[in-house]
């Protein structure tokens, strides 16, 4: 791997406090040195022009579905990391509700596989209960062994209290996060979109705030009962200000507990189902606009700690069916930067730095992912190049995704990615 | 190509996005994605010319010699997709297609002639390709109708979509009303000034309820909405414009002058802890109830009744009852619609 040298880019490095011309060595797949314009010695390195773009660390996505084993159809781990480097993303995390679910070092080490040919570096998170059924706790120390870096049952919540503090205790020992999708489905059965007005006159069952909330609060009392500091709670996909509002009393009481939002939840709401829009149905669902409204105060205020995609491929024709009998789930990937720059930098003047940090530096931190998330030396050579002012014009149909089901397709983004490095292998240029 | 700005966070920017042809010549009214403007999938969809049109043609088809009317839409091809049982609107649809010449042809989950887990939208395009220039759908999913009429780009008539709207069933009630209130058939937005509607019973479930609501204020309506917490939450009140929650059904008929009388399952009262005795207690349109509080108001009833639950048989034959002449208006409306459909325009010039 012959080195490579970025020449007069703008780096933003926020776990190392850089905001400024710098030029980046990266050797063996190693960040070598950082330093002032023109100062690093080009040697044998392919260089790299990023005058006016902002390199930074390449994005972690802690929260994506890449439907393998056994959803190919949907996306492969091939095609989603595809679509992850294409959207400036170096590291992805893989959540378990694969066929057959991710509840075994066996299918983790598969997943870890090269025989995946993953474009960039996949972290399995496992599923917390044996098949994720909610009963009894899966083997965390060979999960964490084979490569896991958290558990969680995404998308069938773990209800019962007993298993949950068993599973935030065995979680801690091994500093693992629990990683929660916080919604009773006992309050949720039969629901299709967010509870209120336009539900109603959709004459769709709606999923209440409560559904969120009383399981975060009901976690949070959890993790408060666990006497290990280690004891790690992580929100999936926080959409409900009351839920965060709860994150935020829980971290004043000094518990470790953090959360994720996803794009679609600070930049959508209820309305955008429209006439029955099966790209507007997600879980959680689009909010109301107030809740909308508190996910951008949370993320501005730091409340939040991290911007995750929930990257959840369908095929066509699962999406084209009756809104209530469509799957949950839009693609994230290669949109994420883009909707995040036009709306939290465009939109509410947050800077470039905090969008690194939520979008890479902290989801890395998060989960503890080691030497990525920053550019200091001796991290991973995992690299963004993207120009922050750009406008461009998301198109679907050249998703690098298997799947193509995103309520963002023609929208106008700001920031686009003109290269991802991974581990100092270039593995997505823009063409 | 979207303007150049910044991502808007409204909803509807995301479906104005998606909704945008490529090109006007590109993009004729039925194409994949467009819904066919000969349509009636909500009572959103009607403004008052609309409803103008619609109630004309109605009177036009209606007193027109059967035999001329039949010429009108002689061979052309108009299906019914019936996914729930349906022995009213189905007869209703069917009958009104025929009087106007159609040929029609049923498709019904019940007698099995769909295929076993063909999707929505394979069976309308399959029933596109056999010939269908129309489809009356009635579905157990709310808002299939929109995936029916994007995907095939054909009229389609909603019949009944799960929770959601029976547009057709509020176009026959207000035909109703107008008669019985003898207010014309000409209507604007001051039609209904006045005028008091109270629905009652399980609101939560009722597509009638949902279509009333959002048509009747259209022509200056008030509408009341009554029945206990669970089957009318108070989001419902947020639907429309003019729109009020009476939980007292005594209340409320005290100020009406058209009731409509909703169909309580009692398996739903039973799931939501609900006591029938109470419920009878409380909102049944009973001889003695509607004799102390609305004497002279028009009484509704979209039919199925339950006799001695939501309403006893005194109240339904009774001299106040307008429950046959809906059935009656429900033919002439649905003629109407099924020609606007269909796009023929009407021997008077009426434009659909
Ligand atoms: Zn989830």
């Amino acid at each position: 791997m012959k080195p490579i040298l970025i020449r007069g880019g703008h780096l933003i490095d926020p776990a190392s406090g850089v905001d400024a011309l710098r030029d980046v060595l990266l050797v063996d797949g190693k960040v070598a040195a950082v330093d002032a314009p023109g100062k690093i010695k080009n040697g044998d390195a392919d260089v790299i022009d990023a005058k006016g773009l902002v390199v930074a660390p390449g994005l972690v996505d802690i929260h994506v579905h890449l439907r393998e084993p056994g959803q190919g159809y949907k996306e492969t781990i091939a095609t989603g990391t595809a679509a992850a480097a294409a959207g400036g993303f170096t590291s992805v995390c893989a959540m378990p509700n694969t066929t057959p679910v991710n509840d075994s070092a066996e299918t983790t080490r598969w997943m870890l596989s090269p025989e995946r040919n993953a474009a960039i570096r996949v972290f399995p998170i496992a599923a917390a209960t044996r098949g994720s059924m909610g009963e009894s706790l899966t083997e965390y120390t060979s999960l964490k062994a084979a490569g896991a870096v958290g558990v969680t049952d995404d998308g069938k919540p773990i209800l019962g209290e007993a298993i949950m503090r068993e599973a935030l205790t065995a979680a801690a020992r091994l500093n693992l996060p629990v990683i929660q999708h916080a919604e009773d489905t006992r309050m949720t059965g039969g629901c299709s979109m967010n509870a209120g007005p336009v539900a109603f006159r959709l004459g769709l069952r709606g999923m209440t705030v409560e559904a969120e909330s009383s399981l975060v609060e009901r976690d949070l009392r959890l993790l408060a009962q666990v006497k290990d500091s280690r004891a790690h709670l992580h929100v999936a996909h926080l959409s409900t200000k009351a839920a965060l509002d709860a994150v935020r009393k829980a971290r004043r009481n000094g518990l470790r507990a953090t959360c994720e939002v996803a794009p679609h939840h600070f930049v959508l709401n209820e309305e955008a189902v429209g006439q029955y829009d099966t790209h507007a149905k997600m879980n959680p669902p689009l909010r109301a606009e107030a809740d909308r409204a508190a996910m951008i105060e949370g993320i501005i205020d730091g409340s939040v700690d991290c911007i995750a995609t929930d990257h959840a491929p369908h095929a066509a024709h699962e999406k084209e069916q009756e809104f209530e009998r469509a799957p949950n789930g839009i693609t994230g990937l290669e949109s994420a930067l883009g909707l995040t720059i036009a709306t939290l930098h465009g939109k509410h003047k947050l800077p470039i730095s905090r969008i690194i940090a939520l979008l890479s530096t902290q989801p890395a931190n998060v989960l503890a992912l080691r030497g990525r998330g920053t550019l200091a030396i001796g991290a991973f050579a995992d690299v963004v190049i993207f120009n922050p002012t750009a406008q461009w014009t998301f198109k679907a149909a050249e998703s690098k995704s298997k799947s193509k089901n995103t309520p963002f397709d023609g929208w106008t983004m700001q920031g686009q990615v003109q290269m991802t490095i991974s581990e100092g292998r270039v593995v997505y240029k823009r063409g | 190509m979207q303007a150049k700005t910044s991502v808007k966070t409204a909803g509807s920017s995301a479906r104005k996005a998606k909704a945008e042809p490529r090109s006007s010549e590109e993009a004729p009214a039925s194409a994949r994605g467009n819904i066919h403007p000969g349509s009636l999938l909500s009572s959103n969809d009607l403004d008052l010319a609309k409803i103008n049109s619609i109630l004309a043609l109605a009177d036009e088809l209606e007193t027109e010699n059967p035999i001329k009317r039949a010429e009108r839409l002689f061979k052309r091809r108009v299906s019914l997709l019936f996914y729930e049982s349906s022995t009213r609107t189905r007869t209703s649809f069917e009958l009104a297609a025929k009087a106007l010449g159609s040929d029609t042809s049923l498709v019904s989950a019940l007698s099995s002639s769909i295929e076993k887990g063909e999707s929505l939208k394979d069976t309308g395009i399959t029933l596109k390709a056999l010939g269908a220039e129309c489809i009356i759908l009635r579905s157990p999913y709310s808002g299939a109708p929109y995936l029916l009429a994007k995907e095939t780009g054909l009229p389609i008539l909603n019949g009944g979509d799960g929770m959601h709207e029976h547009p057709s069933q509020a176009l026959l009630d207000l035909r109703t009303m107008l008669s019985r209130l003898k207010l014309g058939s000409k209507v604007t937005e001051k039609t209904l000034e006045g005028v008091t509607v109270t629905i009652c019973g399980d609101i939560f479930h009722s597509r009638v309820a949902r279509s009333n609501a959002l048509l009747l204020p259209k022509l200056g309506a008030r509408v009341i909405l009554s029945g206990p917490q669970p089957l009318l939450p108070e989001i419902a009140g947020q639907i429309a414009p003019n729109l009020t929650i009476e939980r007292d059904f005594n209340k409320a008929l005290d100020q009406s002058q058209i009731v409509m009388m909703l169909r309580i399952q009692a398996e739903r009262l039973a799931g939501l802890s609900l006591d029938l005795e109470e419920y009878k207690l409380r909102y049944q349109a009973n001889a003695e109830r509607i004799a102390a509080h609305a004497p002279k108001a028009v009484i509704l009833h979209p039919g199925p009744m339950i006799r001695g639950l939501e309403i006893t048989s005194d109240v339904a034959d009774g001299p106040q009852s307008a429950i046959a002449e809906q059935v009656h208006h429900g033919l002439a409306v649905r003629m109407a619609l099924i020609q606007r459909a269909l796009g023929a325009r009407s021997l008077k010039g009426a434009k659909r």
